[in-house]
């Protein structure tokens, strides 16, 4: 009998190389997990602040020598900011101070003050403590962004301006609060007020006005394709043009929707409309290969066992295989849907790319998307806008993330064993 | 049943007393360029069980897929003859494939019920048919078509429960049950029992023998042992021709053909 412990030469490097190559794998993924993580990590780390946001209290005089009960609308809520700022620091007299002074509420202190007394004007009277959203420069520095060492002239904030930041820190009138504004406000000049909720519906608009084209649109292609079209010159034709425009770079397609939507049927410009049907057009390949490749996948056997008790080639279809097909078109379509999320070329040829403070509420409102926000605050430079980029991206792809958990979600539940 | 060489056109009529109800006549199946079967010229009684055997791409499930024009199916397949049941030519232009198929059932090699429950596999026909008009009615052909296929003890407490749940041999006595409940005339059976172990496949030659009185079944099997234990009629197929055809017995105890008797004794196959 041989002996089965020893080992020919041949056989040794046959196991080395084995070896070999499962190092080589492991060392593959351990460094693209390792690019991931240094992304991620990096994004959050410039990002997390944005979710926070700096806020002081100032005592406004809301006496009657500024405000009068009966005129809340014409009283001058600038002034009396300014007042309130000059209050706290009696000792800055100059012009040139003053102005650094009243730099460090944002600019838009004032509406922020009128707004609460014409919600409350029981306020009207007395001196009440109000909080302000510090102006960006104030939340940077408070967030450890600007570095005192360097200098004076060369930074944002002079050092009697942080002197006064740490005065009014001290009498506990500032604190970081979650920064609301960030998810409930629109696009602004203003970095401390900046928030995505507009650009968020924009994309949450476009997208819907996607799916509800591209999904049916392309199933029913893909049926027809799939299940009934003759398998000839003209289908094989049609399936590698599916297959080509699949890889058809998306700035192509906004070309496109700027040509015919825009130029020739004349639609409304920036609105989630066009850009839902410029996306569908670049969702659509996706969809249809995608559905076709789970339609491929539904044995023959069940189409013959419906054909073979005299159902019509439809109801065969419609019946038995489609069901069975339906969660990885489902897949398909959610993953076509994530790809359009994030995608910002087509959405710049259509004019998705306007500086949109209103919130859209309807698709043909004028409105932009995450991806193209995001390219926007990336384009501004006030140091503050830099947080909010990354901040904007963590959103985005906490939504990719969901988006893809949804369809494998939807896969396992609806997926059959036949 | 007789069989009549290709050439021997004065032989054309059957010489069976009894009347088939399938007759096929110089039928051609041609896969593009490629002939499957040549001019088989075939007579299948009614309620009886004919058996197609032969070795391996002889044919035999080709001409089987031609009498519920399953064929259809495949582009490159062309049928040319002709093939009638109970007098009417299936490949006539005006013959509906749907209303054809309804009454043709058919039991594939591999059972494949519907990934659905018991109850829907086998209500789906009458359904899409018509067959039934109220609830209770539907109830009742499932349960008759379930009983017949000799299923209906093992699973009456489970017709919610997923067909594709059952054992091997009980998929496809729901499959038979499934053809059986939209009342054709003819069942076609692609070898019902090669996925099937001794037990299950004893069961549904059984089965095959017991539906005889109902229902015409023609049966491909690579058996030759179940050939000769369901069947009464046997047709050999051997190379896309249809070499010797007639009673069971005759066939495997005197065969005509020197191929037919190699086969049969296992020299070719």
């Amino acid at each position: 009998m041989t002996d089965f412990t020893k080992q020919s030469p041949g056989l040794k490097r046959r196991h080395a190389a084995e070896i070999r190559f499962q190092w080589y794998g492991r060392s593959a993924i351990f460094i693209a997990l390792g690019f991931l993580f240094l992304m991620v990590g990096s994004i959050t780390m410039n990002g997390i602040g944005a979710f926070t946001q700096t806020k002081l209290a100032l005592e406004i005089p809301l006496t009657s020598e500024h405000i009068s009960v009966d005129d809340l609308e014409g009283a001058n809520y600038d002034a009396l900011v300014k007042l309130a700022l000059r209050n706290t620091f009696p000792d800055v007299t100059k012009r040139r101070d003053k102005r650094k002074l009243y730099g460090l509420v944002s600019p838009y202190a004032s509406f922020q003050l009128k707004d609460q007394v014409l919600a409350d004007p029981t306020l009207v009277g007395k001196t009440t403590k109000i909080w302000f959203t510090a102006s960006d420069y104030v939340d940077m520095y408070i967030k450890g962004n600007i570095d005192i060492s360097r200098d004076e002239k060369t930074r944002k904030l002079n050092n009697a301006q942080i002197g006064w930041i740490d005065a009014i820190q001290k009498q506990g009138n500032l604190e970081k609060v979650f920064n609301s504004a960030f998810f409930l406000g629109g696009d602004s000049r203003e970095p401390e007020l900046a928030g995505i909720l507009s650009a968020f519906m924009g994309s949450a608009l476009s997208l819907s006005v996607c799916f509800l084209l591209s999904f049916p649109i392309g199933i029913f292609a893909a049926i027809y394709l799939e299940e009934f079209a003759p398998k000839n010159r003209w289908s094989g034709f049609i399936e590698i043009n599916i297959n080509n425009l699949a890889a058809v770079p998306s700035i192509v397609f906004g070309l496109l929707g700027l040509a015919i939507f825009l130029n020739f049927f004349g639609l409304p410009r920036s609105s989630p409309l066009v850009g839902g049907m410029v996306l569908s057009l670049m969702t659509l390949p996706t969809i249809i290969i995608a559905s076709r490749a789970s339609l491929r996948a539904v044995p023959p056997s069940i189409r013959e066992a419906a054909l073979g008790i005299g159902a019509s080639p439809v109801q065969a279809a419609f019946h038995h295989v489609v069901p069975l097909a339906l969660p990885g078109m489902l897949t398909g379509a959610i993953i076509g849907m994530a790809r359009a999320l994030g995608d910002t070329a087509p959405l710049l040829m259509i004019g998705m790319v306007a500086f949109i403070v209103d919130i859209p509420t309807g698709i043909l409102d004028k409105a932009t998307a995450l991806p193209v926000q995001i390219f926007l605050w990336a384009d501004s430079p006030e140091r503050a806008f830099q947080e909010k980029t990354s901040a904007a991206i963590l959103v985005l792809l906490v939504f990719l993330v969901l988006m893809n958990l949804v369809a494998i979600i939807l896969r396992r539940k609806f997926e059959q064993r036949f | 049943m007789n069989v009549v060489s290709h050439e021997d056109k004065s032989a054309t009529e059957p010489q069976s007393k009894e009347e088939p109800i399938i007759t096929a006549r110089n039928v051609d199946v041609f896969y593009a360029d490629k002939q499957a079967l040549n001019g088989i010229t075939l007579d299948i009684p009614a309620n009886k069980v004919t058996s197609l055997i032969g070795p391996s791409g002889c044919g035999k499930t080709t001409f089987l897929r031609c009498i519920n024009r399953m064929n259809d199916l495949i582009d490159i397949c062309k049928v040319t003859g002709e093939i009638k049941i109970g007098g009417q030519d299936i490949y006539d232009e005006k013959v509906d494939v749907v209303s054809l198929r309804a009454q043709i059932g058919m039991v594939f090699q591999k059972p494949n019920p519907f990934p659905k429950s018991i109850f829907e596999n086998v209500a789906y026909g009458p359904r899409i048919h018509r067959l039934v008009k109220t609830k209770g009615e539907l109830n009742d052909v499932v349960e008759r078509s379930l009983s017949k296929a000799g299923l209906l003890e093992e699973v009456k407490d489970r017709l919610d429960e997923p067909g594709t749940g059952l054992s091997g041999g009980q998929q496809q006595r729901l499959c038979i049950a499934r053809a059986i409940a939209v009342e054709p005339k003819v069942i076609l059976m692609d070898e019902p029992c090669s996925a099937l172990d001794p037990i299950a496949t004893a069961k549904i030659e059984e089965l095959i023998d017991e539906l005889r009185e109902n229902y015409t079944i023609v049966i491909v099997t690579h058996s030759m042992q179940q050939a000769a234990r369901v069947s009464q009629q046997t047709a050999f197929f051997h190379m896309g021709n249809l070499v010797e055809a007639g009673v069971t017995e005759q066939i495997f105890t005197t065969p005509q053909d020197p191929r037919t008797e190699s086969y049969i004794t296992g020299r070719i196959g």
